[in-house]
């Protein structure tokens, strides 16, 4: 009798998981679906070859013009401008953490980095209202300092967590052999760093920073915040910009349902998808080859 | 053990790690131009002595070392002598064949760019410790080869190369033979017996035989101390300790 039920709860539980399995698949898809949809809903309107090479996002203008080049540029300025920042703030953290620091000065940073990960990013951009833009605007001479440097410093600082802290597991990854090799020929810690560790650990910094890109260029409550909304072409990282994120959070709530201009926003939807899809196989791909390697 | 020049040497060597003590009161020279051979039981602390020699325990953080250590007199660890200056004038060879993801000739061509030696020399030292080492003819053909793709023993003659490329004065080996084939070994050893005439040599092993065939000297040590030391003939033939005796006859170990 006893062995009956517990088949049964066992079966019942199969079943649970199964279902909320297919239920993650099934979001999935949906999102992808609709996606998809809309999107060659706007390319039976707008040709694709206008839309993403066009100069004007005007959608409210007459003619209307969906060219989403501006877009594109903006997410990839503020993107550039931030792993500009990052990448040497991120791999410098990280390679002190792994080879300098002492335990206590480690056992206060680490957990600071991983908190600063958890700040939200409308607290971030809040920062770059308040602080981060009258500062740049005192610097420059201009009204506000809300363009695409105020938004670059901010993801900078969004992304530097998960840069710091896969750096890290990378470097310390690092067979500790290698560093006696070049210990013992005489090379003392920064030769030792720059020329032996980062090398080897290079595929698992790779991916630290295509996992950093990826938080960049999804990002949008910081950036859109910070960086002004001018939804013109780019001139530089002293003017505000516009991102694709930005564009899509701005517009959408105004939007009549199912107008060309609706079907607008789910094209650059699909776009920063493909984008951020991309960045993240490429990452992904550098984890995997990672790990082989440390399993050598 | 007087009457020769004594190259390396340590007294009154004491050596924490946290509080376990693994070195207690450890006094031992070798002489110059020999291969001294240090033996005993697994954690008898034969390769942390080692490695005080090259000052590797200022990597650790939890060491603490009283005692003196010295090269030709001096001592290694006060005075002018850097951490990077002891390594270079010592060099080690490790017990896992250690060599950088590089290629062959990369291997050997770092130590020289860290120790500053002029491009023009570089290619002709290079050349030197490889055929130094006998594995030039193995890979003359191919210096760009990873050096990863080389075979365990051919991995360990390049570490030596790697070491001898500096000129040393002497070289310290860490069970250099643990992880090879019998073929590789003997290999090794006989590189061992021909760098005796320029280097000193001291060889941690836990091969009694490999110790009987390249060791001019034999520390034996036990429990971080050392309890005997001497020609090998003398110490594996009629050692003075018990304790001595049946290690080296396999009694214990």
């Amino acid at each position: 009798m006893k062995l009956a039920i517990r088949e049964k709860t066992d079966k019942a539980a199969r079943l649970i998981f199964r279902m909320t399995g297919l239920m993650v698949i099934a979001i999935l898809a949906g999102i992808f679906l609709m996606l998809l949809w809309n999107t060659v809903a706007f390319f039976l309107k707008v040709r694709a070859f206008d839309f993403i090479t066009g100069s004007q996002w005007d959608p409210s203008g007459n003619p209307a013009n969906y060219g989403m080049l501006p877009l594109l540029m903006s997410t990839t300025l503020v993107t550039f401008g931030a792993m500009g920042i990052a990448i040497p703030l991120g791999i410098g953290t990280a390679s002190f953490l792994s080879d300098y620091a002492g335990k206590k000065l480690k056992s206060v940073l680490k957990p600071a980095i991983e908190m600063l990960a958890s700040v939200p990013s409308v607290a971030i951009g809040f920062l770059g209202i308040v602080v981060l833009g009258p500062g740049i605007a005192g610097i420059t001479g201009q009204s506000n300092g809300l363009n695409a440097l105020n938004g670059a410093v901010l993801l900078a600082i969004m992304s530097l967590p998960t840069i710091i802290t896969v750096t890290q597991d990378a470097l310390e990854g690092v067979p500790n052999t290698y560093k006696e090799a070049s210990y013992s020929v005489g090379a003392n810690r920064w030769q030792t760093l720059i020329q032996v560790t980062i090398p080897a650990a290079a595929p698992g910094i790779l991916a630290a920073v295509m996992l950093g890109v990826g938080r960049a260029i999804g990002e949008t409550m910081t950036v859109l915040m910070a960086t002004g909304n001018t939804s013109a072409f780019p001139k530089g990282f002293f003017h505000s910009v516009r991102t694709m994120t930005a564009t899509i959070a701005i517009e959408m709530g105004e939007v009549p349902y199912q107008t060309t201009h609706y079907y607008a926003l789910f094209a650059v939807a699909a776009v920063l998808f493909l984008m951020t899809l991309l960045v993240n196989i490429v990452g992904e791909h550098f984890v995997n080859k990672y790990r082989k390697y440390q399993a050598s | 053990m007087n009457e020769e020049q004594i190259k390396l040497a340590a007294t009154a060597a004491n050596l924490w790690f946290g509080r376990k003590q693994v070195l207690k009161n450890v006094s031992v020279a070798f002489p110059k131009n020999k291969i001294t051979a240090l033996i005993g039981p697994s954690g008898c602390g034969k390769s942390t002595l080692l490695r005080c020699f090259n000052r590797m325990h200022d990597l650790s953080n939890d060491v603490t070392i009283e005692g003196k250590f010295l090269l030709e007199g001096e001592d290694l660890y006060k005075g002018s002598l850097s951490a990077t200056e002891v390594r270079r004038r010592i060099g080690m060879v490790f017990q896992q064949a250690n060599p950088f993801p590089k290629s062959i000739y990369e291997n050997i061509n770092y130590g020289l760019k860290i120790n500053d030696i002029p491009k023009e020399e570089r290619q002709e030292i290079i050349e030197h410790a490889l055929k130094e080492s006998y594995i030039w003819d193995e890979v003359k053909d191919d210096l760009q080869k990873p050096a990863t793709r080389l075979s365990g023993g051919q991995q360990q003659r390049l570490c030596i190369a790697r070491a001898v490329a500096l000129r040393p004065e002497v070289i310290l080996m860490d069970e250099p033979c643990s992880a090879l084939d019998p073929i590789s070994t003997s290999k090794i050893e006989e590189l061992i017996l021909k760098l005796k005439k320029d280097y000193t040599i001291v060889i941690v092993t836990h091969n009694m035989q490999q110790a009987q065939r390249v060791a001019d000297q034999t520390v034996f040590m036990y429990l971080g101390e050392i309890i005997e030391a001497g020609d090998t003939s003398q110490i594996f033939d009629e050692p003075g300790m018990e304790l001595t005796k049946n290690y080296v006859q396999g009694h214990f170990g």
